[in-house]
């Protein structure tokens, strides 16, 4: 069971597992902070709307189009 | 590192992984690449709560030990660099692709409209929630509604309550003579009819829609308006889709020209561009089965079988008997052109909402006043729920076709593939 850390705290996940579900099972579900301030979580699920963007690693990635690796730093954008 | 190919495939769902199996045979060299971690497209998309049937399983086993297939997963195509070569993306790094004949099979998205509360954290498209779900998504003892118009709704619904959701209502748009005239022409696809029963759900509604997501930091409940009663339900997640709309950006990109939203292509599956095909929902929303026989056509046709593709010709004819049945069922009400107030966000992106945009010309004009669809996506989600509710149309995108890292494009600079 890979083991990832979102925002600094870790979560074991099952393999195979998306960020975006991560997300979710860690944590309030939110990948993002809107320019007006709101928070938002995915939408689409398929790699469109871009609502599920996170800092991954240091890399903006999809949450929703990854896959949870061990070790794996994830960070929601304020 | 540039790639040479013969036959690129772009997307590998049904259509693509059938137009791979079809063309290796011919020894020809194939690169199919695609978005997401696995190959399997939206329907097959495999994660630790899917259940994926044996048939994609064994496509999948299928293109594994085809030694001529390379199958690049997670990449996406950014730009076009020179004339038949991609620029393309993954986690790590940026490449070219060159190639002699390419498969457009970019497949569909779902198509969502604004409506008050839509951007709550706990709204999601139909199919979306679905695709969230095998990701692994919990939903085990939420309560969900899900609402929109097309038999994906159900198929969502079904997956939900596998995973333990309580689905309180499937609401769907089209009336019920029209669902239940699509019903009766079921038998004539004998295997969509009998998954029709195992799909069929007591919480389904016609006649009903969305008219608000309610809650303040989250979704709490949806107000639905239910065969002319207005009703409200409290629940976790509300996942709303209103049909599939065809990815056709790379195509228009590349040439290829339009049919209605669809790209266009004849019996081949050729595209208008020589040496350009395309199969699957990027051609028109059908489903998987005509998405596999469209693609095992295209794939014939690239390598020049033509036998082989035309033998397939009249299956394809039987599915799109199915795609036109569906398309007619569920064509969207006009109502759903007035969920919409005000204040409600129509682009997610850069927060502009309709009242901002309703009293515009065109796209253009609506994009330079207010910034919408200059975000993220790219105007994906807005552009297509503009082009509904105003008839706006959106032009051809310029690269990069998504967010992309400097280093991929300063890979541009690069000496090209000799």
């Amino acid at each position: 069971m890979p083991e990832v850390f979102l925002d600094g705290r870790p979560l074991s996940v099952a393999n195979g597992t998306s960020v975006a579900a991560a997300l979710a099972l860690g944590a309030d579900g939110c990948s993002r902070t809107s320019i007006s301030g709101q928070r938002r979580a995915p939408l689409c699920g398929m790699g469109i709307c871009q609502e599920c963007r996170v800092m991954i690693d240091g890399y903006r990635r999809l949450a929703c189009q990854t896959v949870c690796r061990d070790g794996m730093q994830v960070q929601t954008l304020p | 590192m540039n790639e040479i190919t013969d036959l690129l495939i772009i997307g590998a769902g049904p259509a693509g992984m059938a137009a791979a199996l079809a063309a290796a045979p011919s020894g020809a060299r194939i690169v199919l690449l695609d978005d997401n971690p696995l190959p399997g497209g939206q329907i097959w998309r495999d994660g630790p709560q899917a259940n994926l049937p044996g048939k994609a399983r064994r496509l999948r086993d299928q293109l594994r030990a085809c030694a001529n297939v390379r199958c690049h997963a997670g990449t996406r195509v950014i730009a076009c660099a020179t004339d038949k070569t991609l620029l393309v993306e993954d986690a790590e790094r940026g490449w070219q692709i060159t190639y002699d004949r390419l498969i457009l099979c970019t497949g569909a998205r779902e198509l969502l409209l604004p409506f008050p509360g839509w951007t709550l954290p706990g709204v999601t498209g139909a199919g979306g929630l679905q695709a969230l779900i095998k990701g692994g998504l919990p939903v085990r003892g939420e309560r969900l509604v899900i609402a929109g118009s097309g038999p994906l709704l159900l198929a969502s619904a079904a997956t939900a309550k596998q995973h333990g959701a309580q689905v309180l209502r499937i609401a769907e748009q089209a009336s019920r003579a029209n669902v239940l005239g699509f019903a009766t022409q079921l038998p004539r696809w004998p295997g969509k009819f009998f998954q029709s029963f195992s799909l069929f759900d007591h919480h389904y509604r016609t006649d009903t829609h969305v008219l608000e997501a309610l809650g303040r930091e989250r979704l709490e409940g949806v107000r639905l308006q239910q065969q002319g009663k207005t009703i409200e339900l409290a629940c976790d997640r509300l996942a709303c889709g209103f049909g599939l709309i065809p990815n056709t950006q790379l195509g228009q990109v590349l040439g290829c020209a339009l049919e209605g939203r669809a790209l266009a292509v004849d019996a081949w599956q050729a595209t208008s561009r020589r040496e350009h095909y395309a199969a699957g929902e990027c051609t028109g929303f059908g489903g998987s089965e005509l998405a596999l026989v469209e693609g095992a056509i295209a794939g014939h046709a690239a390598v020049g079988h033509t036998a082989a593709a035309q033998r397939l010709w009249s299956r394809r004819a039987r599915w799109q008997g199915f795609a036109q049945a569906l398309n007619k069922a569920f064509a969207l009400d006009a109502r759903l052109k007035t969920l919409a107030r005000a204040d409600t966000l129509v682009c997610r992106c850069e927060d502009v909402s309709y009242g901002e945009l309703a009293g515009h010309e065109n796209w253009r004009e609506a994009k330079l006043a207010s910034r919408c669809g200059m975000g993220a996506c790219q105007g994906r989600v807005c552009g297509a729920a503009l082009e509904h509710l105003f008839g706006w149309t959106t032009p051809t995108p310029r690269p990069p076709f998504s967010p992309a890292r400097i280093g991929s494009l300063l890979s541009l600079e690069e000496t090209p593939p000799t």
